[in-house]
C-alpha cells in the first residue's frame, strides 16, 4: 500500500490531540473530592505540632459533643483493631495514629468524623492532648551522632541508622584515585522539596456493611498494589477490596505511598457503615506526605592527565524522615542513584549510602526522581562542572570527552548497568547550536570584562527509568511487571485495560496509539481504562517512568497477539493458508493479491460470528511483560542566565532541552512533559524548599513558604529531540515522564556557578535564591 | 482551613457601619474585599465575634481628584488604582507599584484601604503613601479625622484607627511641580510578600533641585518606614549620583529588617540601598523629562 | 442565611453559613465541582471564578459576598454545545495535563480576552501569574491563549528526527 493511501489511524508517532480533554475542559473531570456518596461522612486529622513528643493523654470529649461528630478516633481504638501501626513499602513500619509517641511535626495523632468538613475541623480544634516534648532529631548527622535520642523506640531500636548500602567496586576505584592526576570534589545538600501536585491527596472509603465489600476511591497512583496492601494491612479480603483512582490531579510520586488518613478513612468506614471521605488541605499534603530528595552528598571525581574521568566515589547520608516509607525497589535502598556515573565512560565507581531516621514526615522517593536518579544525576553534573572549572577547561568540551560513545553500547557501567542504547554526542551537537554555544561564550567572555555576570550551564543527563525485570525490581515483593488487557469488539472498536495509571500523562490517547500502531484500529476507537482494581489487570502502576516502558510493551505485545490470531481468522476468511497472510495497519491480504482485503474490522466480526474450527472465539487477551532491562533515556540540557549584581537575583534568559526517549508515541504529549519537567526542575533549583528549625518545626508547609514558580518567573523553553530507539523495547521507546526533572536542576545551578566562577565561587546549594546568590558575591568581593 | 463560626452584617449605609463599630468595634473585623481577613479567618489566626461586610456601603470606591488632591476611595480595588492610569499618571510611583501587588486575582478584589488597614510590615501601599505623604480620611460616629500616614502604622498588623473608626479614603497630595518616582519591590515570586521594597517620589523644584523626597520601605521593618535620614538628605539639594548614593545608604540604615526565609538581615539592608539608589536615579530622571 | 445569585446566567439560591467559602458554596451547595481547591493559602488559583466578569480566588471570598451578583464557573464558559474559544484552544494545544488547574487558566484567558483581543505572550503570563500549574510549564497554556486569540506563538523547537538503529 503506498504511503500516502496510509489512513491517519493516529499511531505511533503522531501527535494526537487527547481524548480525554473533553471532559477537563468542561470542567467535567471526575476527582476525589468530586465524589459524593448518600451518607457519606467526612473526617479531618489531627495532627502533632510538635516534631518529637511522649503523648500523655488524649481527651477527646469535647471534640464528641460537638453537634454533627459521629466519631472521634484515636490510636488507642486503631491499636483495639490491630491498625495503629501499618507496613511500609520499604519493609519498615509506620504509625498509622500515634500511640506512644509523636515522632514528626504534622503526624496523625486522631480523627474526626463528622457529618460536614467544616464540623470536623471545628472538632479537631477541640481534641485535647497532653504532650510531653522530647529533644527533636533534625539532621541525618545528628541522628547518627551518639547519644542521639533514639526515634524508632517503638521496635526496639538503640540507634536511628536504618540501612547501609553500596554499589561498584571499591578497591578498583582506590586504585583509580591512587594513580589520578586531579581529584575533583564536591559535597552538596539536595535539599527537601515536595511534589506538590494541585490535587492534594485523599479517599472516600465505602465498606457495604452488608456485603462487606470496601470500595476505596483514592488517590493512586498504583491501585493494584495499594490493593495487595489495604489486604495485608487490614485484613480484609482482597476480593472484596475494589480500589478506583480517578482523574488525579497530578501525581509526580506524591500518591504512590498509603498514608494514614486512608486506613483510618477505610477503619471508620467499616465501624460506621457509611461511606468516609477524608481530603487533606495543602498544609497537610505538604507537612505529612511523600516528600523527596533531602540527601547529603559528597562526590569526588578522579581524573587522568588527558582530563579523562576514571573514578567516581559517592558518600551519601540520606534524611528519611521518622518511618522508612519510601516506594523503591525492595533490593535498592538507594534507588537506583548508582546510575550517578551517568553519560561518562567511568571504569570505576563506588557509592557508599547510609539512611538515618530523623523527626521529620517521611518519604524522600518522590517528585520524578526515577528512584533517586535525580539526586544522581545533580551530583555528576555539579561534579563535572566543578572540574571544567577547576581545570580551566570547557565544560561542555570535557563532557564530549568523556561521554560513553555511540559505538559502546549495549554499555555496562561499573556500577552495574547495562545501558540499552545512546547518542550522547549528538544530543550536545544538537543542543550547542540551537544555543549559539560559541557565540553565547564570546558575549559571556565580553560582559566579563565590563563586571556584568552571564552564566551558561550545561547538563547532559542519562536516567534510567522503566523498573523493570522481575527478578530484580520488586515492591514489598511484588515484581514490577506490567499488563495490558485488549478486547476488540465484534464491530471493530477495542478497549484496552491497563496496569498502570495515569495522572496527567495522557494515557487514554497515548495507549490507544499503540493499538493503533500495532492493529491498525484508529485510535479514536480504541477505549482506555485505567484505575479500577475490578476491572483491570494487574500492574505496579504510574511513577518512575514506567508507563511507556512497561506498560506500553505490555500493550504491544498484546496487539500483536491479537494480530496474529487475527491472522488465523483471515486465512480462514481467504481459504488461503496462515503463511500467506500479509499483514499492515489494519489490512490483511494474501500474499499477490494487495487489491483484495479484510480489514481488522472484518476479522473481528468474524471473530465472534465465523471463527475457523477448533480456535476459541473472540479476540482478546492480556499480556504480562516483564521487560527484559531497563530503558535509558538522555540529554543535553543548556541554561543562560544572568545575575544581578545588586541584588543578587537571577534571570533565566534561555534553556535548551535536547531529549531523547527513544521512539516517541506522541510527540506533543512528550514536549509537554519535558516542559512541566523543566518547570519543575526550575522551581528545585531556584525556589522550592522545606527546612526545619532546631525544635523540628516544619518551615515550607503552606505554597506562603513552599514557593511553586508562576507562568512569570518561569522561563520559556526550546525543546529539541534526537530518537535513539531502544534495541529491547518492543516499540523502541523509553519513558520520558521524569527526564527534565532529573537533567534540569543541574543545568540551572551549573549556570549560576559559571556566572560567579570567575569570583572563585564553586557551589552554592539549592534553592539557590536571591540571598545566596548575594552572599556569594559579596563574598567575593562582587557589589553594585 | 475554614474559618470559624461569626455572626455577619452587611449595612447599606455608612452611618449604619459606624454605629455598629460604635457598639461591637472591639469584637469586630470589617470586610473589604477580604483578601486580607479572610486568610486569616480561614487559618483561625483572627476569630472576631462579627464580620462587617461594607460591600453595599456607596461613596468608598473610585479615584478623584479634588483639590490638589487625589483622592483613593478606600474600597478601591488594586486593580482599579492599576487601571487608572489617566489619574494619577504623574505619580509614577502609584502606577509602578499597583501593579506589583500581590497577583492579578487577589488585585481584582483586594482593596486599597483594606491593605492599608491590614498594616502587613510587608505592604506595598504603606510604603507607597509614606513616600507620597498621604493621609487616611477616618470617620467614625463622632466625626471625621485626617490620620497622616507617617503615624498610622503602629507595628505589625497594628494602627493608630480606633475600634469604631472606618477609614474611608485615602488622599495623596497632587505634586505642585516636575515630580518623579519609582517602586521597586524585590519577591521571591509573584504572589509573595515583598522581600524589600522601595517607594521613591522626588519633586524638583524651578532650579531642578530637589524641592521634597519621599522614601518610605516595606517588609523591613516592624512596620513600613519613612526613610526620613534619606529624605532630609536629599531635600534642597542637587540630585546627582554621590547625593544619591548617600542617601541610599541613609535609607538602608534605617532600615529594621529581620531575619527569615528570605534572606539575613545584611541581605535585606544592602538590597534596601541598592533599591533607593536606583529609585532615586529613576525618580530624578522622570521627573527631569515630565512636565510641571 | 440565604445566599442568591446568578451562576452562569442562572438564579440560585440557597442557605450558607456566614464563613461558608465561596468555594464551597459553589463545590458542595450548588453541586459544580469544576472549580478546586489547590491550597489553604490563597497562593493557587485552583479555585478562580469570573465575580461580575473578574476573576477571583473563590476559596478568598465568603458565599456572602457573591450574594447579589453574577458568578461565572467553568461550567459556563460553553454556550451550550459551543465550546468557547478559550476551552477549544486548550485542547487543540495541549494547554493541559491533568486537567486541576484547567478550570482556573481558562477563566481567566477569557476574562484577558474580553479587555485585550490580542495579548502578547508577556501579557498572557502576567494575567495567570496568580495561577499554578504543576504539569505543564506554562507554555502550552500561553499558545492556548495565544490560539484563542487568533494568534501564533514564536516556534521554539524542531523535532529532529534521525533514523538510527533500527527496532528489536
Amino acid at each position: 500500500m503506498a504511503i500516502a493511501e496510509r489512513p491517519a489511524i493516529g499511531g505511533i508517532g503522531e501527535s494526537v490531540l487527547r481524548k480525554e480533554d473533553a471532559r477537563f475542559i468542561r470542567g467535567r473531570g471526575h476527582y476525589v473530592d468530586d465524589i459524593v456518596l448518600p451518607n457519606m461522612l467526612h473526617m479531618a486529622i489531627l495532627r502533632s505540632p510538635h516534631a518529637h513528643a511522649r503523648i500523655r493523654s488524649i481527651d477527646t470529649a469535647a471534640a464528641a459533643a460537638v453537634p454533627g461528630v459521629i466519631a472521634v478516633v484515636t490510636g488507642e481504638l486503631m491499636a483495639q483493631h490491630n491498625l495503629a501501626w501499618m507496613p511500609t513499602l520499604s519493609g519498615d513500619t509506620q504509625a498509622v495514629l500515634a500511640t506512644d509517641k509523636v515522632r514528626f511535626q504534622g503526624q496523625e495523632v486522631a480523627c474526626v468524623v463528622a457529618e460536614s468538613k467544616y464540623i470536623a475541623e471545628d472538632a479537631v480544634g477541640l481534641i485535647d492532648v497532653d504532650y510531653e516534648p522530647l529533644q527533636a532529631v533534625t539532621t541525618p548527622q545528628q541522628a547518627l551522632d551518639a547519644g542521639a535520642p533514639v526515634i524508632r523506640d517503638d521496635k526496639g531500636a538503640t540507634d536511628n541508622h536504618i540501612y547501609h548500602w553500596e554499589a561498584g567496586d571499591g578497591p578498583a576505584t582506590e586504585a583509580a584515585f591512587a594513580r589520578a592526576a586531579k581529584v575533583v570534589s564536591l559535597s552538596t545538600h539536595y535539599p527537601r522539596c515536595h511534589p506538590a501536585p494541585l490535587e492534594t491527596c485523599g479517599c472516600v472509603a465505602d465498606v457495604d456493611s452488608v456485603t462487606g465489600k470496601a470500595t476505596i476511591h483514592m488517590t493512586s497512583q498504583a491501585p493494584h498494589a495499594h490493593r495487595t496492601l489495604f489486604a495485608l494491612v487490614a485484613g480484609l479480603p482482597e476480593q472484596n477490596i475494589r480500589i478506583i483512582s480517578p482523574d488525579i490531579g497530578g501525581g509526580f510520586g506524591n500518591k504512590v505511598p498509603i498514608y494514614p488518613g486512608y486506613v483510618v478513612a477505610t477503619a471508620a468506614s467499616l465501624l460506621l457503615g457509611r461511606p468516609v471521605k477524608w481530603v487533606e488541605d495543602r498544609t497537610e499534603n505538604l507537612i505529612s506526605t511523600g516528600f523527596a530528595r533531602d540527601y547529603h552528598m559528597k562526590g569526588e571525581l578522579a581524573l587522568d592527565a588527558d582530563n579523562r574521568f576514571i573514578g567516581l566515589r559517592v558518600g551519601l547520608l540520606s534524611d528519611n524522615g521518622a518511618f522508612f516509607s519510601d516506594a523503591q525497589p525492595s533490593k535498592f535502598k538507594a534507588g537506583l542513584f548508582h546510575i550517578v556515573t551517568g553519560s561518562y565512560d567511568i571504569p570505576a565507581a563506588h557509592v557508599v549510602g547510609d539512611g538515618a531516621y530523623t523527626n521529620k514526615a517521611p518519604g524522600g522517593v518522590a517528585y520524578r526522581c526515577s528512584f533517586r536518579v535525580t539526586e544522581a544525576s545533580f551530583l555528576i553534573e555539579r561534579l563535572v562542572d566543578t572540574a571544567a572549572h577547576e581545570l580551566g577547561v570547557d565544560a561542555a568540551e570535557l563532557r564530549m570527552r568523556n561521554f560513553i560513545q555511540p559505538e559502546a553500547f549495549p554499555y555496562r557501567s561499573a556500577t552495574g548497568f547495562e545501558y540499552d542504547s545512546g547518542d550522547y554526542p549528538r544530543a550536545m551537537q544538537v543542543a550547542l547550536e540551537a544555543l549559539g554555544y560559541d557565540e553565547l561564550r564570546r558575549e559571556q567572555a565580553e560582559k566579563r570584562t565590563r563586571g556584568e555576570l552571564m552564566g551558561i550551564g550545561v547538563a547532559s543527563f542519562t536516567e534510567v527509568v522503566g523498573a523493570g525485570k522481575g527478578r530484580d525490581y520488586d515492591i514489598v515483593g511484588l515484581r514490577m511487571f506490567d499488563s495490558a488487557e485488549l478486547r476488540v469488539h465484534p464491530t471493530g472498536k477495542a478497549v484496552l485495560k491497563l496496569g498502570v495509571k495515569s495522572q496527567g500523562q495522557g494515557h487514554e490517547t497515548t495507549f490507544a496509539q499503540i493499538v493503533a500502531e500495532e492493529l491498525g484500529i484508529p485510535a479514536a476507537d480504541v477505549a482506555v481504562e485505567e484505575g479500577d482494581t475490578d476491572n483491570t489487570p494487574y500492574g505496579l502502576g504510574t511513577y518512575a517512568s514506567r508507563s511507556t516502558p512497561v506498560g506500553g510493551a505490555a500493550t504491544a505485545m498484546i496487539a500483536r497477539k491479537l494480530r496474529d490470531k487475527g491472522r488465523q481468522i483471515a486465512a480462514h476468511l481467504f481459504e488461503a493458508d496462515v503463511a500467506d497472510i500479509e499483514f499492515e495497519r489494519g489490512r490483511y491480504w494474501v500474499k499477490g493479491s494487495p487489491g483484495e482485503v479484510k480489514t481488522i474490522q472484518d476479522v473481528a466480526f468474524a471473530a465472534y460470528s465465523n471463527i475457523p474450527e477448533g480456535m476459541e472465539a473472540g479476540l482478546e487477551g492480556v499480556h504480562y511483560y516483564d521487560p527484559p532491562n531497563m530503558t535509558f533515556p538522555f540529554g543535553t540540557y543548556l541554561v543562560v542566565v544572568d545575575v544581578d549584581r545588586g541584588t543578587g537575583v537571577v534571570k533565566v534568559r534561555r534553556v535548551v532541552a535536547v531529549d531523547d526517549c527513544g521512539v516517541r508515541i506522541n510527540p506533543m504529549i512528550v514536549e509537554g512533559q519535558i516542559h512541566g519537567g523543566l518547570t519543575e526542575g526550575f522551581g528545585i533549583a531556584f525556589m522550592e524548599l522545606i527546612t526545619f528549625d532546631a525544635e523540628g518545626n516544619c518551615i515550607g508547609s503552606t505554597f506562603m513558604d513552599y514557593l511553586l514558580p508562576t507562568a512569570w518567573e518561569t522561563p520559556r523553553f526550546e525543546t529539541f529531540t534526537t530518537v535513539t530507539p531502544s534495541p529491547h523495547h518492543p516499540l523502541g521507546a523509553k519513558g520520558v515522564g521524569e527526564s527534565a526533572t532529573v537533567g534540569s536542576p543541574a543545568a540551572y545551578v551549573n549556570a549560576v556557578v559559571d556566572a560567579l566562577a570567575p569570583y572563585g565561587v564553586r557551589n552554592i546549594d539549592m534553592p539557590v535564591t536571591s540571598d545566596k546568590v548575594w552572599a556569594a558575591m559579596r563574598g567575593a568581593g562582587v557589589t553594585e | 482551613m475554614f474559618p470559624a463560626a461569626f455572626d455577619y452584617t452587611a449595612p447599606t449605609s455608612l452611618d449604619e457601619v459606624l454605629r455598629i463599630l460604635g457598639e461591637r468595634g472591639e469584637e469586630a473585623k470589617v470586610l473589604a474585599g477580604g483578601q486580607s481577613l479572610i486568610p486569616l479567618l480561614k487559618l483561625r489566626f483572627a476569630s472576631p465575634a462579627l464580620v462587617v461586610d461594607i460591600a453595599r456601603v456607596d461613596g468608598l470606591e473610585g479615584i478623584g481628584r479634588d483639590d490638589g488632591t487625589l483622592r483613593i476611595g478606600a474600597r478601591t480595588r488594586h486593580a482599579d488604582v492599576e487601571a487608572a492610569r489617566d489619574l494619577h499618571g504623574s505619580l509614577d510611583v502609584l502606577l509602578d507599584a499597583a501593579p506589583q501587588i500581590s497577583d492579578p486575582l487577589i488585585r481584582n478584589q483586594g482593596t486599597v484601604g483594606g491593605s492599608l488597614c491590614h498594616a502587613d510590615p510587608a505592604g506595598d501601599w504603606g510604603a507607597v503613601m509614606l513616600a507620597l505623604g498621604a493621609e487616611l480620611e477616618a470617620r467614625s460616629a463622632q466625626g471625621t479625622r485626617r490620620i497622616p500616614v507617617d503615624g498610622f502604622f503602629d507595628g505589625p498588623f497594628t494602627t493608630t484607627l480606633r475600634p469604631d473608626e472606618l477609614v474611608t479614603s485615602v488622599i495623596i497630595p497632587m505634586p505642585a511641580s516636575r515630580s518623579g518616582g519609582t517602586y521597586l519591590k524585590l519577591e521571591r515570586k509573584v504572589g509573595d510578600f515583598a522581600t524589600v521594597g522601595v517607594a521613591v517620589h522626588v519633586e524638583l523644584d524651578g532650579s531642578g533641585r530637589i524641592g521634597r523626597a519621599g522614601v518610605g520601605l516595606c517588609a523591613v521593618g516592624a512596620s513600613s518606614i519613612r526613610a526620613t535620614g534619606a529624605e532630609q538628605a536629599l531635600a534642597g539639594q542637587e540630585p546627582d549620583d554621590a547625593l544619591i548614593a548617600e542617601a541610599a545608604r541613609l535609607a538602608a540604615a534605617q532600615a529594621e529588617p529581620l531575619a527569615d526565609q528570605r534572606g539575613g538581615v545584611d541581605y535585606k539592608r544592602d538590597v534596601v540601598r541598592v533599591f533607593a539608589q536606583r529609585g532615586l536615579r529613576t525618580a530624578v530622571e522622570r521627573a527631569r523629562r515630565g512636565a510641571a | 442565611m440565604k445566599v442568591n445569585l446568578s451562576l452562569n446566567g442562572a438564579q440560585r439560591s440557597a442557605e450558607a453559613e456566614p464563613r461558608t467559602l465561596l468555594v464551597d458554596f459553589i463545590r458542595t451547595t450548588l453541586g459544580l465541582t469544576g472549580t478546586h481547591i489547590g491550597c489553604d493559602t490563597s497562593s493557587c488559583g485552583a479555585c478562580t471564578v469570573l465575580l461580575d466578569g473578574r476573576p477571583v480566588k473563590s476559596c478568598t471570598l465568603l458565599a456572602a459576598q457573591a450574594d447579589g451578583h453574577n458568578v461565572t464557573t467553568v461550567e459556563g464558559l460553553a454556550d451550550g454545545a459551543i465550546l468557547h474559544p478559550v476551552q477549544e484552544a486548550f485542547h487543540t494545544e495541549h494547554g493541559l495535563q491533568c486537567g486541576f488547574c484547567t478550570p482556573g487558566m481558562m477563566l481567566v484567558g477569557a476574562a484577558l480576552l474580553e479587555r485585550n483581543p490580542a495579548p502578547s505572550e508577556e501579557e498572557i503570563r502576567w494575567a495567570i501569574s496568580g495561577n499554578i500549574c504543576r504539569c505543564t510549564g506554562y507554555m502550552n497554556i500561553v499558545k492556548a491563549i495565544r490560539r484563542a486569540a487568533g494568534l501564533g506563538v514564536e516556534v521554539h523547537s524542531e523535532p529532529v528526527s534521525t533514523p538510527t538503529a533500527g527496532v528489536a
